[in-house]
């Protein structure tokens, strides 16, 4: 039996011990002395959170097919473990072999959302790697960054040795082949890491250099050797249904966010909404065929026992074959007691006649994101979703027995009007005035609508990328102004608000559109303790302005300014697929309130037609 | 029909808790092909109770869990089943038939535990505590402070040790367990420190349960027997 890197009174006295002993089903265990390579894979948040993550589960499963890899994994310790680890000088570890990190020939971390990156300088801190790449020397593991940060990595670029952009399935054998014969003839890192610059999207952010405007823009990004590439192209998968799929996915033993099998039955999305980073960085949408989901659901239901299984998209109803899919899972795994959930479904007859038969109406509730609160701002942000087409599904699931409801909405997107925020609390109102509309004895008591706004961060690589963010204090003005209309509605009392934090918001635009020189603002922030900024309870505001302060960070230039047509972004070094001329259109229409048609109505020429797959090959 | 399963818990899945171990052969049963049955509604659950939870820390030889399966399997079978779809750290040792009906539950019959408790190296009591234990056990109560949902409350614990002993280089005790009854040997090394006018320190014992009993004796006279005893081997598969 392996020992484990912290021994019993360590692991009796912190919350959760199960985080940090691995042995979960299907984990996967290697001699380590027949392995060339060993990779440590991390989802640089708490257990729970990093092993609901699918993309990892994809990415372990890939690596550990490869006999001469062994792929472990590693999260982030909560405070109370990071606290022991640093009292006692203990390096952090893996989770399979509980080797420390340092050990290993790669540390892949997958960047999920902006505020995890204080997390990340924790797993290299406590792994005791250099945090910067530059201080790192032929022993420690290179540091490889991915996931849908990525695509504007700058702002880690001097903490990491390599960004993989783009979808993992496609070049990692190339770099881990590389990697092999790098290691073999024990070539110097540098002569490595210029190597892979040369494999399709990979970027070695050492080798280029940056130079900005006396304005603070960028003025130009060059390579600084010959052999980098101007430009990084995106990966992404020609064909899902031949593409690695997890059979065996890893089963924790606590309870994890989510604790189910995970069915990715596409990739992309047809709509185009231009808030929609996902929307437009996973172009072109790749459906999955049937056949192969079927086999996937049994295989993944019989290795894990899990009794739920959840379909994955950006938006399931897409799918052309759904209704198909959900019959066969209904049939096959309902009685077995298997649940099936289906999120990111549009609400219309089908959806709820499915919903009706797998889960107690009078519990679950609908659920709706419009988005935006006024057509007119609907039609800004391209979301297809009419207040007509709400009420009317609304509607229909009111008849069918429901009684709870929830809205998801943004606030400060661009052109926003304080009439447009009011309309929020409007549409709340008409969605319960239709409910009221059924006879007394047949609904069941009042209905329940839950409003929740967040804010809008304006991200790369979409239409949005040019629009100027909110200061914290418009963003509260606005969740007020929304607030007041909520209650001065009939119904008020069947409607609930719910608003987002504008802090952490603020801190998730700056490294959204950041470049290089947030890295010591960053730093500091860590330094000064600063972690796990996207949990409430350990998010510390005070601390990130002081080190913005200390820094001469000015967090203003990168979230309220506003950017001009012919402005080099940060991020515009990568090939994202979309080009930035089919984006800038699509700014312009959104100022002129002008819907764009989805990609199955009418192709608009984004530039993802050239990877020649999923919908843009598809006869219309 | 109902199935008594008993399983030992050892190595790293200590840390494993009780509500997570429920889960864990939730999952298992699932993948070992195991027909059991389900409670209706739109949120069907396993019919399945486990005899008693056993605390984060604790390893075992003497665990169960009845379940309600609708196909039979022999007991072999059954074993062999889900002990392919275990983690190290948990191994199925028995399975056995058992009689219908909520008096034959694990939970509602069990009346006692065995338990082995060592010190950590290091963490040993002063010299001779073996004659100090015996001193202590051989007292007619034992009276500690119970910490219970209102406060504290002071209890006699001595009725509810039924053996205590030394043994080897350890501590053997035969302790009432069950909803009615139910004494931690932690309480009982507590309250042996006190007797000795000294304090555990932090993390001392390695407790590991050996066995879980019920009481098949009559108001009067106690009869323990293993909670496996009272189920019968199922040698061949039939409907």
């Amino acid at each position: 039996m392996r020992k484990l890197a912290l021994d019993d009174s360590i692991l009796l006295k912190i919350e959760k011990p199960a985080r940090y002993i691995g042995n979960e089903i299907n984990a996967v265990y290697k001699d380590k002395s027949k392995t060339d390579i060993r990779f440590c894979m991390c989802f640089p948040d708490l257990y729970e959170i990093g092993m609901s993550h699918l993309g990892i589960q994809i990415l372990y499963d890939m690596f550990n097919q490869r006999e001469d890899v062994w792929c472990e994994r590693v999260y982030s310790p909560w405070v109370d473990l990071d606290g022991i680890l640093r009292e006692k000088k203990l390096p952090l570890f893996a989770l399979e072999s509980q080797d420390p990190v340092k050990d290993f020939d790669f540390l892949g971390i997958t960047l999920q959302y902006e505020m995890c990156y204080t997390n990340v300088l924790q797993i290299l801190d406590l792994s005791r790697i250099p945090l910067r790449a530059a201080d790192r020397g032929q022993k420690d593991p290179i540091v490889i960054g991915g996931g849908p940060c990525a695509c504007n990595p700058e702002p880690l670029a001097d903490f990491f040795d390599l960004f993989y952009i783009g979808e993992g399935e496609t070049s990692y054998d190339a770099l881990l082949d590389l990697y092999k014969n790098h290691k073999k003839s024990g070539t110097s890192r540098e002569d490595f890491l210029l190597a892979a610059s040369g494999i399709p999207g990979i970027y070695v952010p050492s080798l280029y250099k940056v130079t900005y405007h006396p304005d603070g823009t960028v003025a130009a990004m060059k390579p600084a050797k010959p052999q980098a590439p101007e430009k990084v192209r995106r990966q992404a998968v020609s064909d899902l249904t031949s593409a690695v799929y997890p059979k065996k996915p890893l089963v924790p033993f606590i309870k994890v966010t989510q604790d189910r099998v995970v069915l990715e039955i596409q990739r992309g999305c047809i709509r185009g909404c231009r808030f929609c980073q996902a929307g437009m960085m996973y172009r072109p949408t790749r459906e999955r065929d049937l056949k192969m989901l079927e086999e996937s659901a049994h295989n993944m239901l019989e290795s894990t026992g899990h009794e739920e299984i959840s379909l994955s998209s950006l938006s399931s109803s897409d799918y052309s074959k759904l209704p198909e899919l959900v019959t066969y899972l209904m049939e096959h795994f309902r009685g077995q007691g298997v649940n099936i959930s289906l999120p990111s479904l549009r609400i219309d007859a089908f959806s709820l006649d499915v919903m009706s038969k797998i889960q107690d109406v009078r519990k679950s509730s609908i659920t709706f994101a419009p988005e935006a609160g006024s057509q007119r701002l609907r039609d800004v942000i391209n979301k297809g979703l009419t207040e007509e087409v709400i009420l009317e599904g609304a509607g229909t699931a009111f008849d069918g027995g429901w009684n709870k409801v929830k809205l998801y909405f943004m606030l400060g997107l661009p052109t926003e009007t304080e009439e447009d925020q009011k309309e929020i609390a409007h549409l709340a109102e008409k969605i319960a005035k239709r409910y009221y509309e059924i006879p007394k004895e047949r609904r069941c008591g009042k209905c329940q609508i839950t409003i929740s706004t967040s804010f809008f961060v304006p991200k790369p690589f979409t239409p949005f990328q040019w629009a100027r963010m909110c200061t914290r204090e418009e963003f509260l003005e606005r969740a007020y102004t929304v607030n007041m209309e909520v209650k001065a509605q009939l119904n008020r009392k069947s409607m609930k608000y719910n608003w987002h934090e504008a802090d952490v918001t603020v801190l998730e635009g700056v490294f959204a559109r950041g470049d290089r020189r947030l890295s010591s603002f960053l730093l500091r922030a860590y330094e000064k303790g600063c972690l796990f900024d996207s949990w409430t309870e350990t998010f510390q505001g005070e601390l990130w302005m002081e080190a913005a302060a200390e820094t001469e960070t000015d967090l203003m230039f990168y979230t309220t300014r506003n950017r001009e047509k012919d402005e080099l972004f940060p991020w515009d070094f990568i090939d994202i697929g979309v080009t930035k001329g089919f984006l800038y259109r699509e700014w312009e229409r959104a100022l002129n309130e002008t819907v764009t048609p989805n990609c199955r109505q009418q192709c608009q020429g984004c530039g993802a037609g050239r990877y020649e797959s999923g919908i843009c090959v598809e006869s219309r | 029909m109902k199935i008594r399963v008993k399983f030992r818990k050892y190595g790293e899945m200590k840390f494993i808790g009780h509500l997570d171990m429920m889960r864990y052969f939730q999952k298992a049963i699932r993948r070992a092909g195991i027909d059991i049955c389900y409670s209706g509604g739109f949120s069907p659950h396993m019919i399945m109770s486990f005899a008693s939870p056993l605390g984060v820390g604790l390893t075992s030889d003497g665990e169960y869990l009845d379940i309600e399966v609708g196909e039979v399997l022999s007991s072999e079978e059954t074993v062999r089943r889900l002990n392919q779809a275990m983690v190290e750290g948990v191994e199925v040792v028995s399975c056995r038939r058992i009689p219908d009906g909520k008096a034959s539950n694990a939970m509602a019959l069990m009346a006692a535990a065995d338990y082995e408790v060592h010190f950590r190296e290091g963490k040993e009591p002063k010299k001779h505590w073996q004659e100090d234990f015996e001193k202590f056990c051989g007292q007619s109560s034992i009276m500690v402070l119970k910490k219970t949902k209102k406060g504290e409350r002071e209890l006699d614990i001595r009725p509810l040790i039924y053996e205590a002993r030394v043994q080897g280089n350890g501590i053997f005790l035969k302790l009432a367990a069950g909803s009615s009854e139910n004494l931690k040997p932690e309480l009982v090394m507590d309250a042996f420190a006190s007797y000795t006018k000294t304090e555990l320190p932090e993390f001392a014992l390695l407790i590991h349960r050996q066995e879980l009993y019920a009481d098949v004796g009559t108001d009067k006279k106690q009869c323990l027997v293993p909670l496996e005893s009272l189920g019968e081997v199922i040698e061949t598969a039939r409907q």
